[in-house]
């Protein structure tokens, strides 16, 4: 088909309408690469508006508050004037008081003296009064000195702090939600500090929720693998029928194994009956096993289990049988040749099973939302939590955005170890 | 029975010695006959141990599948216990004297309905009660709602999902392991913060064409987040099914004169087409279940039935909430048989299953 024409370089093999056969081959391989992004490209596309942007978005809420810019339009950028030194000079005072008069008369979401008094509230807490109530007098100021008139409305106005923060919160992008997030916060000096005790709960809450987990993936491992190794031995009719007991509650609904589990574990529930008939604890003594931790605990190990027998059954199934008996007429006793044959060889599924649990298990919402009482709370709750009751949103963004790192590492190491083409379910 | 010889003698006599005991323990037949049932079903899976099995060996074996035995009660009893109990005659999410003694007096069909009635103008009216049931009951506009979005968000998962794994399953594919783990991640990364990212992207004004007031509170704002959470479902099973696909297949159509699109008809599409389905499938179940998002985005109009399970067990928690569970399981079983069966037909088609 191919033949040496006198054009190319000697020796070089073309095809027959004279194009070099590499560059030929270049071409044709590049039409096939693109032909096959143009597959993907509608749903990549499709991902990016509803999903890439949307968290993108998350990301950029969790550093931009544009409030203090919105509110104090001129004082905002008169302020980043003062070195922080003593009080901010009188000509300052002038433009926020007049900033602030002009802040009362709007009532633009997003740009009223409500908003900005929450922002520094986060800051200082406590200091919400402060900005509301000086803003209701101030249409008494009508001429300087200024500085003196707001010191008079309320002694806190002599404070450093207040007028660093106001510095501070007038640019648009900062880290003090990111900081709020990790129980950090700035100081009357502009130091990064450790929050007070008392507002100190969003670490200990991420490492509740990354514990929880953990034990939550060590419970699920600990019975999955029995199960697993049943499954995988078992002749494949008998299997297959049992297999439909862990794949029925796979495909139950989220809520309706949650509701289950309220109806099971509440204190007049199906747990405590059969305690009770069995005379294991006395009629007057139920435990309280729901609207806690244990509910938390019970209920997500129930629903994440598929999630930790699906990949170990497909890893155990493929190991042959013959290996442990190998093992056992060389003399190993069962335990033996369990750790130094069979073990290692499930390490595979182990891996795929935990890492997936454990990270579907640190972004629970739902579960611990309906059976987690108020100490079986995770992180997620916290969240929702900001985002739809206290509203401050950019702080749930920033708790969000660090829930995201934690899972995304685990996620890549998931695809280092595992890989994402071996997800399978059934 | 083989059964018989596979376990030896002194295993009966204390199987029957135990059960025995528990009868007198109890004093009761139906814990008696549950005891011996988890006692007993180990039994049957007992398997041939070779001849060199130890005494301890068999003990063994019967302890390891006591225990399996009891992890399996502990996967299904919460999705079987819901169905006696939503048959409950009175409030309560337990089990009354009456219905363990299956006095038919304490069972009754009120919760299912309740269904039909809660929420409703008047229950009692005969005229215009159709039109009152279907406009205004609470639980059928939920599932009214639920079944639009899941269908919906399946067609536009199912299409896109499916189009991308073709070109993923591609040997030519530049950079499928990075494309890959971002079209699996919405599966991955926590349903809050998907939720979080939409709440705010979805509310922006004048960015959506034809929706100047952004997403929120829309259907089609439930519909997109509802297809990207199906989307990675999609792509598994796809791709699974396209896995061994014998690609000279596609080669010998196109010999044979067809073009790019009969090729994919007649000879891609029936090979892909149980993957497709059982893709499909998760994703509709997805949406079906899926309350998070609801709950970021939608308001009154858009109530789902998990978003409706959501609140009632917040707030007014009644056995109409079991009912509704157990029609829900009754229609995974429904799914489940019918994915087991695709799958069949698949590994039939592909050649894998022996038999």
């Amino acid at each position: 088909m191919t033949d040496v024409t006198a054009s190319g370089v000697p020796g070089e093999i073309t095809t027959t309408d004279g194009v070099p056969l590499k560059t030929s081959l270049a071409r044709a391989t590049r039409r096939q690469r693109l032909q096959a992004l143009v597959l993907v490209l509608p749903l990549l596309l499709f991902l990016l508006v509803a999903f890439v942007l949307p968290i993108g978005e998350m990301l950029f809420r969790s550093v931009y508050s544009p409030v203090g810019s919105n509110v104090l339009p001129n004082f905002s950028k008169v302020i980043q004037e003062w070195d922080g030194e003593d009080l901010p000079p009188e000509s300052t005072f002038e433009v926020f008081v007049k900033d602030m008069r002009a802040a009362r008369e709007n009532n633009e979401i997003g740009k009223t003296v409500g908003n900005l008094a929450t922002r520094i509230n986060y800051e200082i807490p406590g200091s919400r009064g402060l900005f509301t109530r000086s803003a209701r007098k101030l249409k008494n100021i009508t001429e300087g000195p200024y500085k003196e008139a707001l010191i008079g409305l309320d002694k806190r106005w002599e404070n450093q702090h207040i007028w660093r923060t106001l510095q501070r919160v007038s640019h648009d992008y900062t880290i003090s939600f990111y900081l709020a997030a990790l129980d950090l916060k700035y100081d009357a000096n502009n130091d990064i500090v450790r929050a007070d005790p008392l507002y100190r709960i969003y670490v200990p809450i991420m490492f509740k929720t990354l514990w929880l987990s953990a034990l939550i993936t060590a419970i699920c491992l600990v019975i999955a693998y029995p199960v697993s190794y049943l499954l995988a031995t078992l002749p494949l009719r008998t299997s297959n029928l049992l297999m439909i007991m862990v794949l029925l509650p796979f495909w139950t609904s989220l809520l309706v194994r949650t509701t289950a589990w309220i109806a099971m574990l509440q204190t007049e529930g199906i747990v405590n009956d059969i305690l009770v008939f069995t005379q294991i604890i006395p009629e007057g003594s139920r435990i309280q096993m729901v609207y806690n931790m244990t509910g938390t605990i019970v209920a997500m190990v129930h629903i994440l289990l598929p999630f930790m027998i699906l990949p170990l059954y497909s890893v155990m199934k493929t190991i042959p049988p013959y290996y442990m008996r190998a093992a056992r007429s060389l003399g190993a006793t069962g335990t033996y040749s369990f750790i130094k044959v069979y073990f290692p060889q499930t390490i595979p599924g182990i891996a795929a099973g935990t890492l997936l649990v454990f990270i579907l298990a640190i972004g629970y919402y739902i579960t611990p939302a309906l059976v987690g009482g108020n100490d079986g709370l995770l992180i997620s709750n916290l969240i929702a939590d900001h985002i739809k009751k206290t509203l401050n949103w950019s702080l749930g963004a920033a708790l969000g955005a660090i829930l995201l790192a934690i899972v995304l590492v685990f996620y890549w190491l998931y695809n280092k170890l595992v890989g994402v083409d071996n997800l399978k379910f059934g | 029975m083989t059964i018989l010889d596979r376990i030896p003698a002194p295993g009966y006599v204390a199987y029957v010695i135990a059960v025995v005991i528990a009868f007198f323990y109890t004093g009761t037949l139906i814990a008696t006959i549950g005891f011996a049932l988890v006692l007993g079903l180990p039994l049957f899976f007992m398997s041939e141990l070779p001849a060199y099995a130890t005494w301890l060996e068999k003990f063994g074996q019967y302890i390891f599948l006591l225990v399996c035995t009891c992890i399996f009660i502990f996967l299904i009893t919460p999705v079987l216990v819901i169905m006696p109990l939503s048959f409950n005659v009175e409030p309560y999410f337990t089990f009354t004297e009456g219905m363990l003694s299956l006095d038919p007096n304490a069972y009754s069909t009120r919760w299912y309905k309740d269904i039909f009635l809660f929420g409703m103008n008047d229950p009692d009216r005969t005229e215009g009660w159709w039109s009152d049931m279907w406009n205004n009951a609470t639980w059928v506009g939920a599932a009214l709602n639920s079944f639009k979005f899941a269908v919906l968000s399946t067609i536009v998962a199912t299409f896109f999902g499916t189009l991308a794994a073709l070109g993923l399953s591609r040997p030519e594919m530049p950079f499928r392991s990075a494309i890959t783990s971002l079209l699996i991640s919405p599966m991955i990364v926590p349903l809050v913060i998907t939720a979080t990212g939409m709440f705010f992207f979805y509310a922006k004004k004048d960015v959506f064409p034809f929706f100047p007031d952004g997403l929120i509170n829309k259907d089609l704002g439930i519909i997109l987040a509802h297809a990207t959470l199906g989307v990675p479902f999609v792509i598994i099973t796809v791709t699974a099914t396209l896995t061994g696909f014998d690609t000279s297949l596609i080669r010998a159509s196109r010999s044979l004169g067809a073009n790019g699109w009969t090729t994919f008809r007649k000879v891609i599409m029936p090979l892909i087409l149980p993957g497709m389905i059982s893709g499909a499938l998760f994703a509709f179940i997805t949406s079906l279940d899926e309350v998070v998002a609801v709950i970021f985005l939608a308001d009154v109009h858009q109530v789902t039935i998990p978003r409706q399970m959501f609140s009632g067990i917040r707030e007014q928690i009644s056995p109409t909430i079991l009912a509704v569970a157990t029609i829900l399981v009754l229609i995974s079983i429904a799914l489940l048989a019918t994915l087991e069966l695709l799958r069949r037909r698949s590994e039939r088609l592909r050649g894998l299953s022996p038999g």
